[in-house]
């Protein structure tokens, strides 16, 4: 038998998608028995999200107060005592797992499975490397423990409707001062969340400006989407960076991802490739972005998305 | 701040198309261009211009590699770092190895500071800097867009999902670099020229007492699943109606 560790990431108030979507994974895992850890300074809220996730067995609240923000330094002990009783450890391939888990595995003394994207077995999984341009199959020794981030792009989240326990646990291990949290600037917006988004309209350097982005985002609030942009664009100022999608910003998949203005540089066409439907708008027929689109349509951007958002409404 | 040390890796460069072998064993790197993991370069950067604000402040490169990778620390040298010390070996290298081959080195080198960039471009694994930070038993500072040091502490503004955040940890402590942390400088023909008589000291994973061995088995290698190359439609209308009909609109 297998026991699996999923830490939950969350807000205090909300669980992350991203959680469902590690337990998909890990009900891949044969004869797998899946356990979602949540450290926090209050987990009721969260831990009844977890728990109601089909599949989950048991959900695990360790709560104190130095665990209000998701710090790794401290949170990577803590992990290291409960990892004791679990063969598999996972988290999700998010800024926050991506943190967190390479200190859990050094802890334990074991390697870590970055982004996996396939279970074969086990302890045989597949995963991304040269930005998507060749995947490779690696295979754990399952002597070791095993900790893994899960790329959440993969796998869908699994459904509401589980009735797992939920249990306190109390953990007497001492946590650094080294480290302090500070505070947090969150880009502002009421529009859906890039990463859990059905819907992406995404933009690159071609919009020529941030004032020339709100083109977009008036095309996307008309749609409902989530608004992306491509590292030329972010690089260049027309977008925050938590907007930045591919390689090394968000890798997504949307049911529908519209790229404006992106020529398809391969590190982001890492981050599409998820993606169900591709369209691309670009003026330049011969860009890279067309190979991998479903739909295409060659033209000027500022003429195009507004037609669009006309004709949709 | 006395000290820091930047991890450099060789990877194939930023530009290449890597090929996959049709048998299946890995990618092709026969004649590939190879370079400084840009993320290491913009670590390296940080920490260069952290020594021209301060006095006194040795900027050490280490990598771990091939003897050739004595180009890319000549690299880093070029470019400012003091000296360089090459951890050299043909084994492939794990990031625990990695993280276990730089502590070593920082157990004799004790720096305030280590940099590295937050992934490398050829496996993009993602975890050797907090690694090292967990069996340094230091501090970590993941994905940094700004790093501040004030005396004993540096505050550090990291690029995560959610935007921005902040934390402040106390030296020594492991940095590893976002792409906005800076941008790299060129380097110019005559630091390339006092490059080569910089010190570059070559060690083994022996001589650290690390063994490289493999973790993980890596038992096949093989192309991403290729889309299907899609229509192109003619305008507006037809775009919408296409997208209609999908349910996608």
């Amino acid at each position: 038998m297998h026991k699996i560790l999923i830490v939950g990431e969350h807000d205090g108030k909300t669980l992350n998608p991203a959680t469902a979507k590690c337990v998909t994974c890990a009900s891949a895992i044969p004869d797998g028995e899946i356990t979602i850890a949540l450290l926090g300074a209050d987990t009721g809220a969260v831990a009844a999200q977890a728990a109601a996730i089909a599949g989950v067995k048991s959900v695990l609240r360790v709560d104190r107060p130095e665990n209000e923000h998701p710090l790794a330094a401290a949170f990577a002990p803590q992990l290291e005592a409960l990892a004791a009783d679990y063969t598999h450890v996972f988290g999700p391939s998010t800024s926050f797992g991506k943190d967190l888990m390479p200190r859990v595995a050094a802890l334990l003394g074991v390697p870590q499975v970055s982004d996996l994207m396939a279970v074969e077995t086990a302890y045989r999984f597949k995963r991304p490397t040269y930005a998507g341009n060749a995947i490779v199959t690696v295979e754990a020794d399952p002597a070791r423990k095993l900790v893994a981030t899960v790329r959440v792009a993969s796998f869908e989240a699994a459904r509401a409707g589980g009735t797992g326990a939920i249990d306190t646990k109390t953990l007497s291990v001492a946590l650094p001062s080294h480290t302090r949290y500070v505070g947090a600037k969150a880009g502002s917006t009421d529009r859906p969340d890039l990463q859990t988004a059905k819907r992406v309209v995404s933009g690159g350097r071609a919009l020529g400006s941030a004032e020339n982005f709100k083109l977009l985002f008036s095309f996307a609030d008309k749609i409902g989407a989530a608004v992306g942009a491509s590292r030329a664009a972010v690089d260049a100022g027309y977008a925050p960076n938590e907007m930045q999608v591919g390689q090394t910003g968000k890798i997504i998949s949307p049911d529908i991802y519209i790229a404006v203005g992106i020529s398809g540089a391969i590190q982001h066409l890492t981050g599409i490739k998820d993606a169900r439907t591709i369209v691309a708008i670009n003026k330049d027929s011969e860009a890279p972005i067309f190979e991998v689109a479903d739909v295409g349509l060659v033209g000027d951007l500022f003429q195009i998305v507004p037609e669009l958002e006309r004709l949709v409404s | 701040m006395q000290k820091i040390m930047v991890c450099i890796k060789r990877v194939v460069d930023y530009n290449v198309r890597i090929r996959v072998k049709p048998d299946g064993s890995g990618v092709l790197l026969d004649g590939v261009k190879m370079s400084v993991n840009p993320f290491d370069e913009i670590a390296l950067e940080e920490a260069l211009r952290i020594k021209e604000r301060g006095t006194n402040i040795e900027v050490v490169a280490v990598s771990i590699g091939v003897a050739d990778t004595q180009q890319q620390l000549r690299t880093a040298l070029a470019m400012g770092a003091d000296r360089a010390i090459l951890v050299q070996t043909d084994a492939a290298v794990e990031p625990l190895t990695a993280a276990q081959t730089f502590l070593a080195i920082a157990k004799k080198e004790t720096p305030d500071l280590i940099f590295l960039g937050k992934q490398a471009i050829d496996d993009d694994a993602n975890q050797t800097g907090q690694m090292l930070a967990a069996i340094w038993d230091r501090p970590q500072a993941t994905y940094a867009s700004k790093v501040e040091i004030s005396g004993s502490k540096v505050s550090v503004t990291r690029e995560v999902d959610a935007g921005l955040e902040t934390i402040e940890v106390d030296l020594p402590a492991v940095v590893t670099v976002d792409l906005r942390l800076n941008e790299p400088r060129y380097v110019k023909l005559p630091d390339i020229m006092k490059a080569k008589k910089k010190p570059l000291d070559v060690t083994s994973l022996d001589a650290l007492g690390v063994s490289a061995g493999a973790l993980l088995k890596t038992v096949k290698t093989e192309p991403p699943a290729q889309r299907q190359k899609g229509i192109l439609v003619k305008d507006v209308a037809e775009l919408v109606e296409v997208l209609k009909k999908k349910g996608l609109i």
